[in-house]
């Protein structure tokens, strides 16, 4: 029984920097930009909390640096995007690439050596209820954030004029101009919350999942995020099933190693079940009733 | 009840769209209160670039626009709508993935949280004054062309506007549709609203209380309807008397079927039959006009035609030889040619030469290629230069990049391009849509022409002036169906309408 | 006093070279910043780049070795680019080239060299088109987009290389190096005397750009790239099979993958370990952008590249900086690009 509890907490855990990647993911692509640069502010979202963790010792700092080069690296690709109407798909692998190099760069100094990481701590008195407070009240703080960021997604999203607005700005950018909203800084409004948010789930694996900095170590975990947010059909309560869904793959790598599956199957699991996924997602019908934004990945140019 | 106090006017606006044209030159332009008045003008004639710099949406190069005789300053829709204009236009601003409530409350709704609730209750009041009614929880995706009007008109009522500008707002209704449209101007103008209504159709010009033509960017007059008649009003649009083609010159039309649709199903976008049991046939030399409101199914009837809509049910021939779900190079090379409805969306790749556009349908061509993977450019100059002359194309040289040339320019290429293949028949979408009256005779006469040397037409067109001119056989479609076949002589314009508009007539 | 953007009519040539030049030497001045706030001396590690790239004779035989897999594999995505499809799989298809290539040299070693390393070649062609494949039936069959699975192709080929070298492929002799064994004698490519240099494979790679330029700018199949690439609607309207044109430009980036992934062990190495590529697939992506998709200037940018390259190997020997650091030149010169790009697409104009 204990020993359940623990795998599901696991699970969790592992999903969270998935489901704090993929709400990020979803704040940028609902206002119609196509953001295939996740895994480089993913990984500058790692070396960067890290390296602030270690400099101040203190790891919440950590996380609020992580936080800032997130929004630092998605502008690169929002003004690229927005401004220059540059080519969208170009600019998210030129973002990719350019923060695995410099994560490398300054990471170099940090390979192996230890951090203060963020403990478990647990939400009393939720904590609690008998098992569901062990498996969600028992774990660390940024997974309670995620549960937090889940309900306000769903409720911005659906219940508020704000929803209303990033819909319009991603489905009929034309309209929302002529209604007097500034596509422009909606736009930059989801960039910003999105890199923020993809910049602290790295943070998460170098300060809480693992933690420790290793080079790479992000591992398509942003690739992950891109096909996730296709899977979840940028909705957030999608997002939660399919960031759990991956975590499970993860940790069962670790479960089932023993049981002689050579570790490389079990590690490129992930990567097969996101293709499964993504033709799962990608069909005609599932996409219509769900509702991907229409101007995803076309720059939207106003005449003047 | 119209007032003689100006609410609106505009001094010498001019905008310059590079390299060469002059959308709007010097206009000086005014607005009464309570009025409706018509803009009226060729597609190209500069009416919407000027409505757009009224709503701010462009920036005019010069000139100054007052409103109740004081500068205002326009540089967004924002700063319009606050002057309390609106402007709907012709492919509406809707969200179609969000409800009607939810597109109203999109930037003017106050309440952050529910605001489509917060509108929910003037729009119903708004609804019942001018009798605009629609199911306010439905998406726009459900609704139809008309209802979607009907919401565009809500939401600039809601947002309180005085001056409303409709771009073409009849051209995507019904007959039936249009005489609810202009009782709902009506109900407007009896509120002290302001209407500007962009039309190019005489007959709705004259409904109004006054007219103001514009042509190549130039204000040429301002009118009322009850001083002028139609003729008058035409020479100020086109600026000389056009000799109309009237009368085609005599000819026997053989017997030989080149086409023959059979019970024709098609299955549009949406998943529904967009065609449903369509039968006809067309002979040798044959012009067959099909006319309807545009999204009655003539767009997926031409496209299952040439195989690039896949056919659930029934059968065509050309010339005898069965191309059911045949492959669309196929059908092409058995004689078709097809002249497509969006000329720069489908018709040409605007980033390649002229010369690699002329070439789209008979570049593979044992006539033209070496051992049929070797594309010699050189053969086709020839036959490329002899059809910028046919057809006075203006183009410097062949490898000039297609995004220079004019809409003219470019549908005269495709023509072009069409024709230079063998063919028996061409099938024609809207091909004088948005162009200028030279063109728009230019295509007409080369129609007629190919005509002439027995080429089958089928002549899918809105504009009913057209079908009559050019038709031999008159077919109306409504919702999918064929609802009535007329020799030309036979047809009159009022059946037609009304066949349009979904009327049952009996007999047809 | 405002500013005004107009889309610019007709773009000259050279104004395009010219701001892609300046591009390229902005990110190269941004990356100096950059390495300074890093402690990274940026003119010494300039200077060693250039001195190891051109200025020696031996590195200039080293730039040609890194040139030979770039040119292949930036020509093949050249092509399939401008049919506005996305593969950016090639590193995944490299490395399939390479595994399938070991498994020929290390089990059919006993065949005459001129038996075998043409066998190698074709194994290796077929191997990336194949990896290809996969991508290219979703997308045509399921329309999933490419980007995603060719991304997710690389990372499992990872695995799959990974798997052969640690597992049944290991050489017992290697002391527990993650390697397979030397390959034999006769399955090794010849290479030009004193360099490392694989002539066969630099000799296909130039064929490949020769032959590339014909099928794209002379052939009815080039052309239906172009028409598919600049419009897909009117491919489909002209009766273009644009499915077949994804398929063809898919599986020839891929087997030029494939080729380049066969000189890497059958020509380099001589075994397959897990470090058969420094991202080659990704620098490819940076390469064909860069040459503006024609075969001249992808084949002058491959070059310059390559270059660039063994400076960054000589940076990790000379100044002990991750080979990933690479990397920062070709995100930070696409950013530049596609920044400077506006400026040859639009006219600025400050106005009173």
């Amino acid at each position: 029984m204990n020993e359940w509890i623990s795998i599901i907490r696991t699970i969790i855990e592992a999903g969270t920097p998935l489901l704090i990647g993929t709400l990020g993911q979803i704040a940028i692509e609902r206002t119609g930009i196509l953001n295939l640069g996740a895994e480089g502010i993913m990984i500058m979202g790692a070396v960067t909390g890290f390296a602030f963790a270690r400099i101040t010792g203190n790891p919440w700092i950590g996380l609020v640096a992580a936080i800032l080069i997130g929004i630092f690296f998605a502008l690169i690709h929002g003004v690229i995007s927005i401004s220059f109407n540059g080519n969208q798909t170009i600019s998210g692998l030129a973002l990719t690439m350019f923060g695995i190099g410099l994560s490398g760069l300054i990471g170099r100094n940090y390979i192996g050596i230890p951090v203060k990481h963020i403990p478990r701590i647990p939400l009393f008195p939720l904590d609690k209820i008998p098992i569901l407070g062990q498996i969600l009240f028992n774990t660390n703080p940024l997974v309670y954030l995620s549960f937090l960021l889940v309900l306000i997604y769903w409720f911005i999203l659906y219940k508020t004029k704000i929803g209303i607005i990033v819909r319009a700005v991603g489905d009929s950018p034309e309209t929302a101009e002529s209604m007097g909203i500034s596509v422009t800084k909606v736009k930059y409004l989801g960039t910003i919350i999105g890199g923020a948010l993809i910049g602290l789930s790295g943070a998460y694996l170098s300060l809480i999942y693992i933690p420790a900095w290793i080079e790479g170590m992000t591992a398509g975990r942003g690739w992950i995020i891109v096909s996730l947010t296709v899977f979840a059909m940028w909705d957030p309560i999608y997002a939660v099933f399919g960031s759990y869904l991956f975590g499970g793959v993860e940790v069962m790598q670790y479960i089932l190693q023993p049981y002689g599956i050579p570790p490389a199957f079990l590690s490129m699991s992930p990567y097969i079940v996101t293709i499964l996924v993504l033709c799962i997602a990608s069909r005609e019908s599932i996409k219509k009733r769900l509702g991907a934004p229409k101007t995803l990945g076309k720059p939207y140019i106003r005449e003047k | 009840m119209t007032s003689d106090n100006i609410i609106l006017e505009t001094r010498n606006i001019t905008k310059f769209f590079p390299p060469n044209i002059y959308a709007n030159y010097k206009i000086n332009f005014n607005l009464k209160e309570g009025e409706i008045h018509a803009l009226l003008g060729e597609n190209g004639a500069g009416k919407t670039t000027l409505m757009r710099i009224l709503f701010g949406e462009l920036t005019p190069d010069e000139g100054e626009i007052y409103i109740k005789g004081k500068k205002a300053r326009i540089k967004s829709p924002r700063d319009a709508i606050s002057y309390k204009i609106w402007m709907v236009h012709q492919h509406f601003r809707l969200v179609e993935n969000l409800t009607v409530t939810e597109n109203i409350a999109l930037g003017l709704a106050n309440k952050i949280i529910h605001p489509e609730k917060e509108v929910e209750s003037k729009i119903k009041e708004i609804m019942e004054t001018y009798e605009l009614r629609v199911d306010i929880n439905a998406k726009i995706w459900q609704l139809s062309t008309g209802e979607k009007q009907r919401v565009e008109i809500l939401k600039a009522l809601y947002a309180g506007s005085k001056i409303l500008i409709l771009d073409e707002p009849t051209s995507v209704l019904t007959p039936l549709e249009r005489e609810r449209f202009f009782k709902v101007l009506k109900k407007l103008k009896e509120n002290r609203t302001s209407i500007i209504f962009i039309t190019h159709k005489l007959d709705e010009a004259m409904k109004s209380d006054r007219i103001t033509v514009l042509r190549k960017g130039k204000l040429i007059a301002t009118v009322y309807p009850y001083e002028i008649d139609k003729n008058e009003l035409v020479k100020m649009m086109i600026g000389k008397n056009i000799s109309f083609l009237t009368t085609k010159n005599k000819r026997s039309i053989s017997n030989k079927k080149v086409l023959n649709v059979k019970n024709l199903w098609v299955l549009g976008d949406r998943g529904v039959y967009a065609v449903q049991g369509a039968t006809f046939e067309l002979k040798e030399g044959e012009i067959l006009g099909i006319a309807g409101v545009a999204g009655n199914g003539q767009k997926e009837l031409a496209e299952a035609i040439v195989g690039l809509r896949p056919i659930s049910k029934g059968e065509i021939y050309i010339c005898e030889k069965n191309i059911t779900n045949k492959p669309t190079r196929f059908i092409y090379d058995n004689g078709v040619a097809f002249i497509p409805e969006d000329r720069i969306g489908t018709g040409v790749i605007i980033d390649l030469s002229v010369i690699d556009n002329f070439i789209l349908k008979t570049y593979y061509l044992p006539e033209y290629t070496k051992h049929k993977i070797f594309i010699q450019y050189n053969k086709f100059l020839n036959t490329f230069n002899d059809a910028v002359k046919k057809y006075g194309i203006i183009v410097p040289n062949p490898y000039f990049p297609v995004k220079t040339l004019s809409g003219g320019n470019i549908q005269k290429l495709i023509l072009a391009r069409e024709l230079s293949k063998k063919h028996k028949l061409i099938i024609a979408l809207h091909p004088t849509y948005g162009l200028d009256v030279a063109t728009t005779n230019a295509v007409r006469k080369t129609l007629l022409e190919e005509s002439m040397r027995g080429t089958s037409i089928l002549l899918i067109s809105e504009d009913l002036e057209e079908i009559f001119l050019l038709s031999d056989k008159i077919a109306v479609m409504y919702r999918g169906k064929i609802v009535g076949v007329f020799e030309k002589e036979k047809a009159d314009l009022h059946t037609i309408g009304l066949l349009m508009a979904g009327e049952e007539i009996r007999g047809a | 006093m405002r500013i005004r953007i107009r889309k610019r009519v007709v773009e000259s040539k050279r104004k395009i070279i010219l701001i892609k030049i300046i591009a390229v030497l902005s990110a190269l001045l941004a990356d100096a910043i950059i390495f300074l706030f890093m402690n990274v001396d940026p003119l010494r590690a300039y200077y060693e780049i250039l001195r190891a790239a051109f200025l020696t004779e031996y590195g200039l035989t080293e730039t040609i070795v890194k040139f030979i897999p770039l040119a292949l594999i930036s020509f093949g995505l050249m092509v399939v680019f401008k049919a506005q499809t996305w593969n950016i799989g090639a590193e995944g298809q490299l490395l399939m080239g390479a595994i399938v290539t070991t498994w020929v040299a290390l089990n059919l070693g006993f065949l005459p060299s001129y038996i075998i390393i043409p066998l190698m070649y074709f194994s290796g062609f077929i191997a990336g088109l194949s990896w290809a494949l996969i991508p290219s039936f979703l997308k045509i069959k399921l329309h999933v987009n490419e980007v995603l699975t060719t991304f997710m192709m690389n990372l499992i080929a990872q695995k799959i290389l990974e798997y052969f070298v640690y597992g049944p492929w290991r050489d017992p002799h290697g002391w527990g190096f993650p390697q397979t064994a030397m390959f034999p004698e006769n399955a090794r490519l010849p290479i030009l005397p004193g360099t490392r240099i694989h002539y066969t494979t630099l000799l296909l790679a130039l064929a490949t750009c020769f032959i590339l330029y014909v099928l794209i700018w002379k052939t009815t199949i080039g052309y239906e790239i172009k028409v598919v690439g600049g419009n897909i609607e009117a491919a489909r309207y002209a009766g273009i099979n644009i499915a077949k044109i994804v398929f063809l430009t898919m599986i020839i980036s891929g087997g030029l993958a494939g080729l380049a992934g066969v000189g890497e062990v059958g020509g380099i190495k001589f075994r397959l370990n897990p470090n058969v590529s420094p991202g080659y697939g990704y620098t490819g992506i940076v390469i064909a952008w860069l040459g503006g998709l024609n075969p001249l200037g992808v084949a002058i940018a491959a070059f310059l590249y390559s270059g660039l390259l063994v400076g960054g190997d000589a940076l990790q020997v000379a100044m002990r900086l991750p080979q990933a650091t690479i990397n920062i030149f070709n995100g930070s010169i696409l950013f530049f690009i596609l920044a400077f790009d506006f400026f040859t697409r639009y006219e600025i104009k400050l106005e009173r």
